[in-house]
């Protein structure tokens, strides 16, 4: 266990030198990286300049750890826009895109689960024909086209849900005002469900499939067998015997998926307007703000590796066969 | 001279045998009869095959210029006639009065060469590093999968976000992005068919006749991993798909000029509140059956090829 650890912790290490690694290297990858920094109408003067000032001119190695030296201090240098830190910026649209992606996650997993169970149970029926073609459509769809169809139908036919803005519960929450949060709880489940759904419509067709073939797979195991024979109620052998066995691969996933709907706010956030990481990023993009994209990247990635090493050793408290071995 | 010439017909019978055993009957005819008994691929390889005729034969099947403006005719519905009475926009007209039918046919263009080029720098790339990691083991094993490890640790599309950034927009770009994007999965997969294709005694009678590398691992290993990996690349062309719409969408995919499914719904955003529904809904259909086909497709392939994972 414990060789385990220190293995894995170094591994992560490892995998974090990787991210900044690439990340930095990106910026080369078209020439000189300053004139990604200034306008195209900028003088041979002003880019030296420029060079100067951003360590451009450096040797390439220098230039890395300077990177990573600053970055491990939250320094991302200035957006080129608002010309105040760029971390800063993605740290105050944080909490709303940690709302999204909690809401989401939740929808993928809450109702994945029974589904998954439910069409595992009834092998072959109408049920799981239907399980299995909301899992097919599910995964084939995009998930911005899905939001637009929802914001089209739900939000502009029906006009049952609002299709834009945001009730912020974090914020204030961070910010000591726990009344103010909890008010507002209403209003932001209210804003959240047509982003929430559309980001997790992906997830949860993939999760209610795997946790189906997973239920299927431990369902053909001899201690099934051996726990019906014993004549313990269908209920008592799938909630005791199978779904605990057939949550292991789960939970990886799960770990997974939160940085798996990180990675989709970018579009989900643009298409609802929500005031979120994602959306400064596609603002960025469009604005070619260079510090902007790469601090919220690079956040985000760190988010999901150390995610993955707490999915790991989640894992192995779990399942004893890794835990011993 | 003559040694090597008899080596080469020696390992060439061992391959033939190992094919014929895998094979027979002819693998096409069990394919068509799996097929005819599953019904919902053939759907998909229909829709498949009218999308590839729609791309390559664009240019005389598009009913217009998906370019030429027309902004007195802009925002028309489906179904719209001209004076003549001839069908003028029979899938409507968007806020620059291009005609969307034409647009959504030219669009097919970039998502099938983005994606299929995409899964073949990948798969290409990919398989090659796998084989090599689980033929060579040892520290190449270690060093490959260890970049391999690195690359699955974090969600690629925020890198491949700030590569075409950084890069700008064009189809080369997209496809080296997206393409080694996914060469992870193939390698993973190559690797392991390698190691354990190498521990067979086919494998082993050629070696001890004196098969070199190279050729023990393209004629001798090589035909008998590519099953599972174009199970893969069936999939991966659909997902592919969907990230090459997710790119185009947030503007990051190919020049604004050429049409694409994703940029055409990126427009249809600015239209949307005046209800002008036709925008979304007919790009977002086009994505969803292409990559709905694709996965159908490869659930097939998987069953047929690997009747292990039937039914998961």
């Amino acid at each position: 266990m414990g060789n385990y650890l220190i293995r894995r912790l170094l591994q992560t290490v490892i995998v974090i030198f990787g991210v900044t690694l690439l990340t930095f290297f990106s910026l080369h990858l078209a020439g000189d990286p300053t004139l990604l920094y200034v306008s195209e109408r900028a003088s041979d003067a002003e880019i030296a300049e420029t060079r100067a000032k951003l360590g451009f001119d450096k040797p390439l190695s220098r230039q890395y750890i300077d990177f990573v030296t600053n970055a491990a201090r939250g320094d991302f240098g200035n957006s080129l826009r608002t010309r105040t830190p760029a971390f800063d910026l993605v740290m105050e649209r944080l909490p709303a895109t940690i709302e999204l992606t909690l809401f989401a996650m939740f929808v993928a997993i809450v109702f994945a689960v029974p589904i998954g169970i439910l069409a595992a149970m009834n092998r072959g029926t109408a049920l799981d024909g239907g399980v299995m073609l909301f899992a097919m459509f599910g995964q084939s769809m995009p998930s911005f086209w899905l939001g637009i169809m929802l914001i089209l139908i739900v939000g502009l036919r029906l006009g049952w849900l609002p299709i834009s803005g945001h009730v912020p519960v974090l914020q204030p929450l961070f910010e000591g005002h726990f009344m103010v949060a909890f008010e507002n709880i209403p209003g932001a489940i209210n804003h959240l469900i047509l982003p929430g759904v559309t980001l997790a419509t992906f997830s949860l067709a993939r999760n209610a499939r795997l946790i189906r073939s997973s239920m299927l797979e431990v369902l053909s195991q001899d201690y099934i067998t051996t726990a019906k024979a014993k004549g313990l109620r269908t209920w008592t052998v799938v909630g005791r015997h199978a779904f605990r066995n057939a949550l292991i691969p789960f939970i990886t996933i799960v770990g997974l998926e939160f940085g798996f709907l990180l990675s989709g706010v970018v579009v989900i956030e643009t298409v609802f307007s929500w005031p979120g990481v994602g959306r400064l990023v596609f603002n960025s993009i469009n604005q070619r703000d260079i510090p902007v994209v790469q601090s919220a990247v690079i956040f985000f990635s760190l988010l999901f590796v150390l995610l993955n090493l707490l999915v790991d050793l989640v894992y192995t408290t779990l399942d004893p066969r890794i835990r011993l071995s | 001279m003559a040694n090597s010439a008899s080596l080469s017909t020696t390992d060439d019978a061992v391959y033939v045998t190992d094919r014929e055993i895998r094979l027979s009957p002819p693998w096409w005819r069990k394919a068509a009869r799996s097929l005819a008994a599953a019904k919902w691929p053939i759907l998909a390889i229909v829709i498949l095959l009218s999308l590839m005729l729609l791309a390559v034969f664009a240019e005389p099947l598009a009913p217009a210029d998906p370019n030429r403006q027309n902004l007195i005719r802009r925002l028309q519905p489906p179904l719209t006639q001209n004076e003549d009475g001839g069908m003028e926009y029979w899938l409507g007209s968007d806020g620059l009065g291009r005609d969307v039918l034409s647009r959504l046919i030219y669009g097919a263009r970039i998502s099938i060469l983005v994606g299929v080029m995409a899964v073949v720098v990948g798969g290409i790339l990919g398989t090659f590093l796998g084989v090599i990691a689980g033929y060579a083991g040892g520290r190449t094993d270690d060093i490959i999968m260890r970049i391999a490890d690195i690359q699955l640790a974090f969600p690629f599309i925020l890198l491949a976000i700030m590569v075409l950034v950084v890069l700008g927009a064009g189809v080369l770009n997209l496809v080296l992005v997206l393409g080694v994007g996914q060469w992870v999965t193939y390698a993973r997969i190559a690797r392991g068919e390698t190691i354990a294709q190498k521990q067979k005694d086919f494998v082993d009678s050629a070696r001890s006749i004196g098969v070199g590398h190279r050729r023990l691992v393209l004629r001798t290993i090589m035909p008998n991993i590519l099953a599972p990996i174009i199970v893969i690349a069936s999939f991966n062309v659909a997902s592919v798909i969907l990230s090459e719409a997710s790119l185009s969408f947030l503007g990051l995919g190919v020049p604004p000029t050429i049409p694409t499914w994703g940029g055409m719904l990126a427009e249809s955003r600015d239209q949307l509140l005046g209800g002008y529904w036709w925008l979304a809904v007919f790009p977002g259909v086009a994505i969803m059956l292409t990559v709905l086909s694709l996965n159908i497709l490869g659930d097939w392939m998987r069953d047929f090829l690997d009747p292990r994972l039937r039914g998961r």
